[in-house]
């Protein structure tokens, strides 16, 4: 639910990456943060357990120049992606306006990554939501790994409908700044629109 | 469309400002600030504030919505306001139409009691201003003209230069 405020000329956009624990979703997030020069990102919030595993969501505030006296920013959240703490996904995805789902590339994960896939399209139907409506992109995380199942395969198997894809060993930035630049584009033309 | 896009108005914003300003003053508060229920800041009023606002008010709405979840589990419908205490200070939250929350720092200058009764006046104002405001987005799409092709491409061009590897 991206809020546009006409008096602070701001324009605020949610954007929220998904996807099976251990993924790489937080990497992602952490390569953003340190890679982008202070004056444009806030704080990095984690709340993590003390096995660095996300506990309830990671939290990164992003601001574009100013473009016609609007400043625009984008938030980007992470989900905790271990089955378990689905409560917590849920409600991370309220008011989202685009959807990064980080699928884990190698063959151990696969059905860890159709598992999520199934979780998200459910827990979008709670809110009335589906992958239809919301600016979606799917980054095929670890292509380094040994295992690693090829892209096109996974596009058949994960991806039917071809929503738009990418590459990435997040650990090394591949294909991290990619998927932002995509789903930021795909939710701005959603606000056009809408 | 489904979603429900939602916009701030200059007129809005100002009654909004005003409805906190009188609550600072009347509660004797440190600090009070309006967020929308993703956590996006729609107006502060007080002091300066030395942590990052931006981080605290996404908090604050995950705050809110874990509680409501924990409402629900118990039976309850919602729980509208809650209550943080602290050895310096403390923290009020109130839920108003529409998912915002109304969030009100204050230390021991003044009580609970009195944060509480000034909190509950000012949710009832905030209410109607909210409530009048969604009922004004459904005519006044016309403002929206600000977001238009040139726009988007302009920001699409910002972002190309921010990610650029």
């Amino acid at each position: 639910m991206s809020l546009i405020n006409y008096s602070s000329r701001e324009i605020n956009c949610k954007v929220v990456y998904y996807g099976p624990g251990l993924g790489g979703k937080t990497t992602n997030i952490q390569y953003v943060y340190e890679k982008l020069a202070p004056e444009t990102k806030g704080k990095l919030v984690t709340l993590a357990t003390e096995m660095d595993r996300t506990l309830f969501f990671d939290f990164l505030p992003l601001e574009l120049g100013e473009v016609k006296g609007f400043k625009t920013r984008f938030h980007l959240y992470t989900v905790p992606g271990q089955v378990y703490y689905n409560a917590s996904r849920k409600l991370i995805l309220r008011g989202v306006d685009g959807i990064v789902f980080v699928a884990d590339s190698s063959e151990a994960r696969f059905d860890a990554n159709i598992e999520a896939l199934y979780n998200l399209h459910d827990n979008l139907k709670e809110y009335d939501l589906s992958l239809d409506e919301i600016p979606f992109v799917i980054q095929w995380n670890k292509r380094d790994m040994p295992d690693a199942i090829p892209v096109d395969e996974l596009n058949e198997e994960l991806n039917p409908e071809g929503y738009e894809n990418f590459e990435a060993v997040a650990v090394n930035g591949v294909g991290v700044f990619d998927t932002l630049k995509c789903v930021a584009k795909q939710v701005l033309r959603q606000l056009q629109t809408a | 469309m489904v979603r429900a896009e939602w916009a701030i108005f200059e007129e809005d914003y100002w009654a909004i400002n005003n409805v906190l300003e009188d609550l600072l003053k009347s509660s004797r508060s440190g600090f009070v600030m309006l967020i929308d229920r993703t956590g996006q800041l729609i107006s502060q009023c007080g002091p300066d504030v030395e942590f990052d606002l931006t981080s605290f008010a996404s908090l604050c709405a995950a705050d809110f919505e874990a509680n409501y979840q924990l409402a629900k589990l118990i039976g309850e419908k919602d729980f509208s306001t809650l209550f943080h205490q602290g050895a310096q200070d403390s923290m009020y939250l109130g839920k108003i139409a529409k998912g915002v929350v109304l969030v009100v720092l204050f230390n021991k200058s003044t009580t609970l009691g009195l944060v509480r009764l000034r909190v509950k006046r000012a949710m009832e104002e905030l209410d109607g201003i909210i409530e009048a405001l969604y009922e004004k987005l459904e005519y006044r799409n016309e403002e929206y003209d600000a977001i238009d092709e040139s726009f988007t491409l302009e920001v699409e061009a910002e972002i190309d230069s921010l990610f650029a590897d």
